[in-house]
């Protein structure tokens, strides 16, 4: 566990990041550095959107598959690394 | 030969006796003294301390313990291990990137005009001169209600009134014909909408009362009220509000009137009666003064005209007094009030803390920045916006918003710089202190004919949405331009800065 956390604190450490979240394939957090609602609220649409981005690539091309997500809005930027078992969702405010 | 002959007594001692005697001996015992002794003890004073916090029941049954995850710990370790780099190189490179600097969006159709929407009122409240003195929107955003009551008369009033409401999401939505109408039998002064039921609206009236009304019910809207028992106000009740409970998910209902009273109630929904909690009472020489303007005193009460809750801070309120005083004001406190108790159910206490600056007339309205928690605007009859932070007696910045009086004052629910007035002369004048000039950045005329302008209350789920309740009886709804409504670059932080720099 220890090894996950060092993890996560170096990339909490990087510019700007306001929170990370853990989630497994299922849309259940695992680890979040989040308060409760927003985690729920984060694990629960990001893990829509994933399964939706990824089905349309797929789509797109049957060959192809999502590598990495990043969305950018207003006040930050999700970034979204996605794979079998696990996201892992990092938000950052790139201009703090 | 025989001769008389008188012999001496022969007295024979007993030796059995001696002997007996001779053997005895006496003895003697002696044991060291005992030492006794008692002490007792007592303490005076007991103290007994418990604590207790509300279970994250959400968040717990979600996140697995660790032991459970046991299993699955290398595969979490070997997923870290390869996004790992990828996301931090994204992270620093994306944190030195400048390609997105200055590309700004276009959702929406930019609305540079600001219009009025719709014009509501109620005929027959209009009919009968009565003032709009209070808007509330619903937790939804799609109600408005308003009471109606009357501002310019000091006398005793029984007329009749009411509180109407329209769903502004309803289709054929019909300006003059409320969707709901509430009579009162006195007249409403204040209104505040529950914050999570959009059927709950709690009212103040001239006669002191607090009422919940629900408007679902149709037959008998009272669903809890105060009725004129000792605890109540027993002047107007000018604000009323809803605060977090001391459990979750309750609220209480918050009241304040000029006979300078401030009661907390709960709704006890059995007996359809507001029962009091905790009652705080504003008595002039309890009230801290700082300033060189020290009234004489006295055990007059201090009327309250306005109240303000602090998004940030559920213990802090604001209390703007008949008098000019702007008193910072805590929940907590625990001194008790000086007055003389006339058959209220608590004991009542004096909440001031800290007094601002005070000013020449009534404080008609206060309001708290949602974007800073020292921050907070007072308007008054003097015609002046006086921007304040909590942490000092003076304002931080004075702007003239109108020749007549000021009634009413907002913040931008989304824009930090912005706030909004509401004068005397039928005008709400929006400034922007982002502008650097201490000119309005709107003005918006509510077509009254020069009446007043009482409250205005911008929508909390639609913030384009502006609504504003006038002396002719009508509420009108403006639609909001996007330059009042998008938050600008740097805004928050230029807030920061006026909240920092007057502070030297």
């Amino acid at each position: 566990m220890a090894e996950v956390e060092e993890t996560l604190k170096r990339i909490q450490s990087q510019k700007g990041v306001q929170g990370i979240l853990i989630v497994n394939a299922e849309g259940i957090p695992i680890k979040t550095t989040l308060d409760s609602s927003n985690t729920a609220q984060y694990a629960g649409l990001i893990h829509q959107l994933v399964m939706k981005a990824r089905s349309t690539v797929r789509e797109i091309d049957p060959q192809n598959d999502l590598t990495f997500l990043r969305i950018r809005s207003k006040k930050n930027e999700i970034m979204i690394a996605p794979d079998k078992d696990y996201f892992l969702i990092v938000i950052q405010n790139p201009s703090d | 030969m025989f001769t008389d002959e008188a012999l001496d007594i022969v007295s024979v001692e007993s030796q059995w006796r001696k002997s007996q005697q001779l053997a005895q001996e006496s003895r003697g015992c002696q044991t060291r003294p005992v030492r006794t002794a008692e002490v007792e003890i007592q303490a005076l004073l007991t103290s007994d301390n418990g604590t207790q916090t509300v279970p994250e029941d959400h968040l717990a049954c979600q996140l697995p313990r660790d032991g459970e995850l046991l299993p699955e710990l290398s595969r979490l370790m070997d997923f870290l291990n390869r996004v790992e780099g990828m996301v931090i190189k994204e992270l620093s490179t994306n944190a030195k990137s400048h390609a997105f600097d200055g590309f700004d969006v276009n959702w929406e159709d930019h609305n540079e005009t600001v219009s009025c929407m719709h014009r509501l009122h109620h005929p027959s409240a209009q009919e009968k001169g009565l003032h709009v003195t209070s808007v509330s929107w619903s937790c939804t955003g799609s109600v408005i209600a308003c009471a109606f009551g009357r501002v310019d008369d000091g006398d005793w009033s029984t007329e009749k009134s009411c509180v109407c409401s329209w769903n502004l999401d309803r289709r054929g939505l019909d300006p003059k014909r409320p969707d709901t109408v509430i009579d009162v039998t006195k007249p409403v002064m204040s209104l505040s909408f529950h914050p999570t039921v959009p059927s709950l609206i709690a009212g103040g009236l001239y006669s002191g009362e607090v009422v919940v009304w629900d408007t679902n019910r149709t037959q008998d809207p009272i669903l809890a009220q105060t009725g004129l028992s000792a605890d109540t106000h027993r002047e107007p009740v000018y604000q009323v509000a809803w605060v977090p409970g001391s459990r979750r998910g309750e609220v209480w209902v918050l009241s304040a009137g000029s006979g300078g009273r401030v009661l907390l109630w709960t709704v006890d929904l059995d007996q359809g009666r507001l029962v009091l909690i905790a009652g705080y009472a504003l008595v002039g020489k309890q009230v801290p003064h700082n300033s060189v303007v020290r009234k004489a005193g006295g055990s007059s009460s201090v009327g309250v005209t306005s109240l303000a809750l602090s998004p940030w801070d559920s213990d802090t309120f604001l209390v703007g007094s008949e008098g000019g005083l702007v008193l910072k004001c805590s929940f907590s406190a625990q001194t008790l009030a000086a007055v003389s108790p006339d058959g209220e159910s608590v004991s009542l206490r004096a909440p001031a803390q800290f007094s601002f600056s005070p000013r020449g007339g009534p404080i008609h309205s206060l309001h708290f920045s949602p974007f800073h928690r020292n921050l907070f605007v007072s308007v008054g009859t003097d015609g002046l916006a006086h921007l304040h932070s909590l942490l000092q007696a003076d304002p931080l910045l004075s702007l003239q918003v109108s020749d007549s009086y000021v009634f009413g004052v907002r913040w931008s629910p989304t824009r930090p710089l912005l706030f909004a007035a509401a004068t005397g002369q039928g005008l709400v004048q929006v400034f922007d202190l982002g502008r650097r000039s201490l000119r309005p950045a709107a003005t918006l005329d509510q077509l009254t004919g020069g009446q007043p302008v009482y409250c205005l209350e911008f929508n909390p789920r639609r913030t384009d949405l502006l609504a504003v309740g006038n002396a002719d009886g009508s509420v009108n709804i403006w639609h909001l331009s996007t330059e009042l409504t998008e938050q600008g670059h740097r805004e928050t932080a230029q807030l920061e800065q006026i909240a920092n720099e007057v502070a030297e």
